[in-house]
C-alpha cells in the first residue's frame, strides 16, 4: 500500500489496482481516457514496485464509474486488476476482475472472414479457453484469438 | 437423439451418435440397392442455399431428400437474389423457416451456418462454410473408412494436398481426434495446415505435421488426398512444381500397403492421375457414393 501513496488519494472515483506492468496505458484506452476526458482527472502510476507482482500499474480516475462491458475488457488485458470504488476519501467496494467464460460484443472476432464481422444482426461472442495464456474461441467461426489478437481487437 | 437438432460442427455429433449414423447409413444402402422407394418423410420440405457453388453436395443432399420421400425447394443463385438485394442471412433463414421442415446452407464466410442456426427454429445442416467445418463430407469420410477397413481405430491417415484451405480436412482432422489413429500432414509451405486447428488438436493427439510423403506412404492406410487449387498460388510454375511433387500416381499407389485405400472429396484435378482410377485402392468414387445414404441416415434421423 505505502508504494501506491506515491500517488494522490481521490476524493470520489474509481482506483484500478493490480494491472500488469505496461497496461496501463491500454486501460485508459479501454476507457476512452485522453487528451479530450475534460470530465475528470486521472493519475497514472506505471511500474509501480509491488510486493504481489513485483511491478504494476495503478489508474485513479476522479469521478468516473466503470460500466460492466468495460470491466470485462479490463479483464481480458489485466486478469489480475482489482477495482475499487471511492466515495468521499473510502473504498466502499473492492473487487478483482474476473474473466467471463462467455465474452460478448466487447471483442472483435480476428478472422475476417467470419460472419460476425458483416452486416448481421449478431454480436460478437467468444468462450474462454485458456486464462494463461489467454485463448478465447470465436463461438461462430470457431477460430482461437491470442492476447496479441485480442489486445489488437479491443 | 438426433431429432430436431441443428448439425453445424462435427462436434455437435456425439461417439455413440456417429455410430447410430453409420448403422442407419448401412441401412440406408441396403434400401438403396434393393431399389426400394421410401417414404419415410413423406410430406416433408428440405430448403437449400448454396451461396457458393457446388455440385457433389447439392445433388448429394438433394437426391436423399427425394430418396426418402420427401421434397427440395432451393435457391438456384443464393448469391445473386437475397444478397443482391442485402438481405442478412439471419432474415433469409426467418423467411425460409416458414417454407420448409429442414434447411441445408453453403456460405463463403465462416459461421455462417452456426448464425443460421441461432436464427431458425428449424434444424439447420451446415453444407461448408468457408474455410470452416462441412460436418456431413467429415461423417461420409468416416464411414468411409470404417466401411472400407473394417474400422477407424488403429489406422494411419495420410493427408496430403491443400491442407490451409480445405475444409473437409479440417474438419475431418478434429473428428479423428474421438480415434485412436495416427495422422501425417503433408502439404507445400503455403498450403500448411493453420495454426488455428492444430493449436485445438489434444496434446496427446499422434500427428506428424511435417511429414515426408515416401516413409508415410508405407505404413498409410487412408491417404486423403485434396485439391490443390491453381488460384491460390501467385506463381504459376510453382504450382507446377507443387502438381508435380503432390500427384498421385500407379507408382504412388504401388508403394502403399495392398489393403489401403486413396479417398478424395473431389473434384480432382491433377492431383490423382486417371490412371489410378482403376486400382482397386482407389475409394474416390465410392465415397462420393456414400454421401447419398449417409445423408438419408441424419436427414431421417433429425426429421424423423
Amino acid at each position: 500500500m505505502e508504494q501506491t501513496l506515491k500517488i494522490s488519494k481521490i476524493k470520489d472515483g474509481t482506483v484500478i489496482d493490480h494491472i500488469a506492468a505496461g497496461k496501463a496505458l491500454k486501460v485508459l484506452s479501454i476507457l476512452k481516457i485522453d487528451e479530450k476526458s475534460n470530465n475528470y482527472s486521472v493519475s497514472i502510476g506505471i511500474r509501480v514496485p509491488s510486493s504481489k507482482m513485483s511491478y504494476k500499474d495503478v489508474i485513479k480516475i476522479e469521478n468516473r464509474n466503470l460500466e460492466k462491458f468495460e470491466v470485462d475488457k479490463i479483464s481480458l488485458i489485466a486478469p489480475d486488476a482489482s477495482i475499487s470504488i471511492v466515495k468521499d476519501y473510502e473504498v466502499t467496494q473492492k473487487y478483482t476482475v474476473e474473466l467471463p467464460a462467455r465474452i460478448v460484443g466487447i471483442v472483435k472476432c480476428h478472422n475476417a472472414n467470419c460472419i460476425t464481422n458483416v452486416k448481421e444482426p449478431v454480436s460478437s461472442e467468444f468462450t474462454l479457453v485458456s486464462k494463461k495464456p489467454l485463448v478465447i474461441r470465436c463461438n461462430f467461426c470457431e477460430r482461437n484469438m491470442s492476447e496479441r489478437e485480442i489486445l489488437g481487437s479491443l | 437423439m438426433l431429432k430436431n437438432r441443428s448439425i453445424v460442427s462435427i462436434d455437435d455429433v456425439s461417439q455413440s451418435e456417429l455410430e447410430d449414423i453409420f448403422k442407419k447409413a448401412d441401412e440406408m444402402s441396403e434400401h438403396l440397392k434393393q431399389g426400394k422407394p421410401l417414404k419415410i418423410l413423406d410430406g416433408k420440405i428440405m430448403a437449400t442455399f448454396f451461396y457458393e457453388p457446388s455440385t457433389r453436395t447439392r445433388l448429394s443432399f438433394e437426391s436423399s431428400m427425394n430418396r426418402l420421400g420427401g421434397s427440395v425447394i432451393s435457391v438456384s443463385e443464393a448469391k445473386s437474389s437475397s444478397v443482391a438485394k442485402g438481405e442478412t442471412l439471419a432474415d433469409t433463414v426467418r423467411m425460409a423457416e416458414g417454407y420448409s421442415d429442414i434447411i441445408v446452407i453453403r456460405h463463403p464466410m465462416e459461421g455462417a451456418a452456426k448464425l443460421a442456426a441461432r436464427f431458425s427454429s428449424k434444424p439447420i445442416i451446415n453444407a461448408g462454410d468457408g474455410s470452416g467445418q462441412h460436418p456431413t463430407q467429415t461423417i461420409m469420410d468416416l464411414y468411409t473408412i470404417r466401411k472400407e477397413l473394417g474400422g477407424i481405430n488403429g489406422k494411419t491417415i495420410t493427408m496430403v494436398g491443400d491442407l490451409r484451405y480445405g475444409r473437409t480436412v479440417h474438419s475431418l482432422l478434429l473428428a479423428l481426434t474421438n480415434y485412436d489413429v495416427k495422422v501425417n500432414l503433408i502439404s507445400p509451405e503455403i498450403l500448411k495446415i493453420p495454426d488455428h486447428i492444430i493449436s485445438r488438436l489434444p496434446k496427446d493427439f499422434n500427428v506428424n505435421v511435417s511429414a515426408d510423403f515416401d516413409n508415410a506412404l508405407e505404413e498409410t492406410d487412408v491417404l486423403y488426398v485434396t485439391r490443390i487449387q491453381k488460384e491460390r498460388f501467385t506463381d504459376q510454375n510453382e504450382y507446377l512444381s507443387v502438381i508435380g511433387s503432390y500427384s498421385i500416381t500407379p507408382e504412388t499407389v504401388e508403394k502403399m500397403k495392398e489393403k489401403s485405400i486413396i479417398m478424395h472429396p473431389l473434384p480432382r484435378i491433377d492431383e490423382i492421375s486417371p490412371d489410378v482410377d482403376t486400382s482397386p485402392n482407389a475409394a474416390y468414387f465410392r465415397q462420393a457414393s456414400n454421401g447419398v445414404p449417409v445423408r438419408m441416415a441424419l436427414i431421417s434421423m433429425i426429421l424423423g
